[in-house]
């Protein structure tokens, strides 16, 4: 499948802050492709980059078979951008609002405009300067999905939605997928990216530390062991891989390295085991390792591979 | 201290901290610019007749809007001439200074939700309302003190008590429409709809007042602007129009505490009017989105230079014949070249309107730099609009925009001339006149354009550039300035009309020079990045 974003060394600097350095990033086409990092790692200035609101420093960068900065209008036909903090006019309603952003994209079905109103629960009369930020965030959301394009670009979309319109926009999501959209989904909610993306890329410092499917990323990083052996365990705490060792009631705790995995578990097969539990690593263990804010990681060195 | 004003104290002092610049700015500008305004009133009105003629001048048509009732026009002496010409213009100023602080201080910090953050402290319900009046009230004593002190010292002349009532007269409006704004506040949602009542209540009540004093009728009582112009200051001073004003505030305040009492924080009386669901349908393009955006101050900005047009025009004829005698306008004169006075006069207003619509210029283009550094150009740009078809949607209302300004300053000084002299030949020539500027505008236009797309984040040098330009050009001559310093305004080669004959040359140089620099704005605007 041909990629819709793809870039390779892409750079972007502002004064001496690398805020995009090197990066490598490649978006299949009818994918929905969650775009992860802590906050300042680059995740809108990349995106900015890929509007064409800013001329990338170094490498290249290709947006539907285009290049962003130059091939700008041709591209945005095809595209929609939701951006993370809404800023509307004023004194515009959040109907005239939409209406002039989806009609500056060339036009929406009306139905579709009245559904999405509908879904997400919007009072379209209301002057935008009255709107909390759930709502700016909505009418940002209405005018973005209401557009019929290949490509839905989404920077931290959910931030100020109840949990209730988080729900909508999922459905949102899932249905653009089911038509065979290309989506690209900055996010910070895990469940959100869990539930909705195919593959996820990982950003830290304007580089990308890893990229895959969630499945690919579970196996880069620990599972967590609780065992109770006939024998001592003990001895299972010099093998490779083993990290985080403690007994507690005749039991054993401990993480593994999920390339040790295998080896780890028939050594404690022979040692006679009782009860077993094994637990895969959560997003969120996948995200602090990724993002290099853990504890112990930080004293253990670099986490990326 | 009651529950209710718990924590007033400790507010008053975050205000004053918050607006440490903003307070003496408006204190300060207001007071000088009154204390200047005196002091200037010597050298240009030296002799009785001179003031005799001043009064004449001020007592006719349209000029009647901006002056007071006209206290002691029979022997114009320099406090009746103060009170008549600078009370007026600066009791709209202190009604202004009520409303913005007020507003401020109240309403805007409910919209942002601030409010609720100080108001979960220790802090009473009547607290930050009690905190803003007390400030804003000191404010105006404060100016009170620095008038009625400096106007004596400002100008000779100028009574002890005639000085203290011109004060007291400012006190009492800034006072009434602290309470006016306070009450607003109130009942808006939202902090504009609340500024945009109050001032709407300042200007009805000005022109109640003005319209009451030309036609000699009650009218004038009925507004907070006559109470102070019916102190009389300097003429025959009365003090118990200021009692009708202390009263009408105590009212105010009053009615404002009660509603405060029941109201939630951050709800109003006046629900905020629902808008349209959908936008119109010609709401589809770069260009309509811009015109629907500067709609508002495009009209608010058209409709005073069309009446600065009739007021000139309105005092055209009479001004002339004064106009030959003062000495501060002779320079201005001996750059112009000699000719009757009248034309001297109708030049000279019609390049003063154009300064004004050059204001216009510069902020309409400056739009192009709010959309982009409140982050709504974005939004526009990520849809298939070019950056250059954006840019062009606000210029060409800047530009358009020009021209039209032009023919309304024109307009109104045509027809007003027109309809004081007789002559009907002034309207088209005075539109041409006004028009012939359009060339300088666009330059302003230009340089905008251009600071926008090389150097966005100093785009708002146009308005200092401005400054200069009035600086040298009323100033200059007094202050002796080299010649180059007027040749570097565009505004400086524009044939003075109908002083002068019009002249294509600089026209189309000017013209030129705007294309360039416009072409520069658009051509680096689409090479950087968008900055916020």
């Amino acid at each position: 499948m041909a990629d819709a974003i793809r870039t390779s060394g892409l750079e972007k600097r502002f004064g001496v802050t690398r805020a995009v350095d090197g990066l490598d990033l490649a978006v299949a086409e009818g994918e929905v492709h969650g775009f992860l990092g802590p906050n300042g790692a680059g995740k809108t200035t990349t995106l900015r980059l890929m509007l064409g609101m800013l001329h990338p420093d170094g490498g290249e960068a290709t947006l539907l078979g285009g290049d962003p900065w130059r091939d700008t209008v041709e591209l945005h036909s095809r595209l929609a951008y939701v951006p993370g903090d809404v800023s509307l006019w004023p004194n515009l309603t959040g109907g005239e609002a939409i209406d002039v952003l989806t009609r500056l994209r060339g036009g929406t079905d009306p139905g579709r405009r009245a559904e999405l109103l509908e879904r997400f629960d919007l009072d379209p009369t209301k002057k935008a300067r009255t709107y909390s930020k759930g709502n700016r965030q909505k009418v940002a959301l209405v005018a973005g999905l209401a557009s019929d394009v290949e490509l839905y670009m989404l920077d931290e979309p959910t931030s100020g939605l109840d949990p209730l319109m988080e729900a909508v926009f999922k459905e949102c999501v899932t249905e653009l997928r089911e038509r065979g959209r290309t989506v690209l989904l900055s996010s910070h909610i895990l469940a959100e990216v869990e539930a909705l993306c195919d593959r996820v890329s990982i950003i830290r410092q304007g580089r990308l530390v890893e990229s895959g499917s969630l499945a690919d990323l579970r196996h880069l990083t620990r599972t967590t062991i609780v065992a109770e052996t006939a024998r001592p365990a003990t001895t299972v705490a010099t093998l490779p891989g083993i990290h985080a060792f403690q007994t507690e009631d005749g039991r054993v705790r401990f993480d593994v390295d999920a390339e040790h995995l295998d080896a780890v578990v028939r050594s404690l097969g022979e040692l006679g085991v009782r009860s077993l539990e094994s637990h895969p690593p959560t997003l969120e263990q996948l995200f602090l390792r990724f993002y290099g804010v853990e504890e112990g990681e930080r004293a253990e060195g670099p986490a990326a591979p | 201290m009651t529950a209710a004003t718990a924590g007033t104290g400790r507010l008053i002092r975050f205000i004053l901290r918050r607006d440490r610049v903003r307070l003496p700015v408006w204190i300060l500008a207001i007071g000088f610019t009154v204390l200047g305004s005196v002091s200037s009133f010597a050298a240009t009105y030296p002799t009785q007749a001179d003031r005799q003629a001043r009064a004449a001048v001020l007592d006719s048509g349209i000029a009647r809007l901006f002056v007071g009732p006209g206290y002691g026009s029979d022997r114009y002496t320099f406090g009746a001439m103060t009170a008549n010409e600078l009370l007026p213009s600066a009791a709209i100023a202190v009604a202004l200074m009520s409303v913005f602080l007020l507003v401020r201080h109240t309403r805007t910090e409910e919209e942002s939700g601030r409010a609720e953050l100080v108001r979960a402290t220790v802090v009473g319900r009547h607290a930050p309302l009690a905190a803003a009046l007390i400030v804003v009230a000191a404010a105006h004593v404060v100016l009170f003190a620095i008038l009625a002190l400096g106007l004596p010292a400002a100008l000779e002349g100028l009574s002890p008590a005639g000085s203290i009532a011109f004060a007291a007269a400012l006190l009492g409006v800034g006072l009434v429409f602290e309470g006016v704004a306070a009450l607003i506040a109130q009942l808006t949602v939202g902090a504009r709809s609340a500024l945009g009542i109050s001032a709407v209540v300042v200007g009805v009540t000005y022109l109640i007042r003005a319209f009451g004093d030309m036609t000699d009728t009650f009218l004038p009582w009925l507004s907070p602007f006559g109470w102070a112009t019916e102190m009389r200051a300097y003429v025959d001073e009365r003090w118990w129009p200021l009692g009708v004003s202390i009263a009408a505030t105590a009212v105010l305040i009053a009615a404002t505490v009660a509603i405060n009492r029941r109201r939630d924080v951050g709800a109003g009386i006046i629900a905020d009017r629902p808008g349209a669901a959908e936008a119109a349908p010609r709401l589809r393009t770069p260009a309509a989105l811009a015109r629907r955006l500067q709609r508002a101050s495009f009209l608010a900005w058209l409709i005073p230079v069309f009446l600065l047009g009739l007021l000139y025009g309105s005092i055209a004829q009479d001004a002339a014949s004064f106009y030959e005698d003062v000495d501060a306008l002779k320079d201005y004169v001996a750059r112009v070249g000699a000719a009757a006075p009248i034309e001297q006069f109708l030049a000279l207003s019609t390049f003063i309107a154009a300064l004004v619509a050059v204001g216009f210029a510069i902020q309409s283009a400056l739009r192009l730099r709010t959309e982009e550094s409140e982050h709504r150009a974005e939004p526009v740009l990520a849809t298939p609009v070019g950056r250059s078809p954006w840019m062009w949607s606000h210029l060409t209302i800047a530009l358009v925009g020009s021209v039209a300004m032009l023919v309304a300053s024109g307009l109104g000084f045509g027809l007003a001339t027109a309809i004081a002299t007789g002559d009907a030949d002034a309207l088209p020539r005075l539109v041409a006149a006004s028009l012939a500027y359009t060339p300088a505008l666009w330059v302003f236009v230009g340089v905008v354009a251009a600071l926008f797309g090389a150097i966005p984040r100093f785009a708002g040098l146009a308005w200092a550039a401005l400054g200069a330009i009035v600086f040298v050009g009323f100033l200059g001559p007094l202050l002796q300035l080299p010649d180059w310093m007027f040749q570097v305004s565009p505004l400086e080669h524009v044939p003075r009309m109908p002083v002068a004959d019009f002249d294509v040359l600089p026209e189309l140089v000017l013209t030129a020079i705007a294309a360039g620099l416009l072409a520069i704005g658009v051509v680096t605007f689409r090479r950087r990045d968008l900055v916020g």
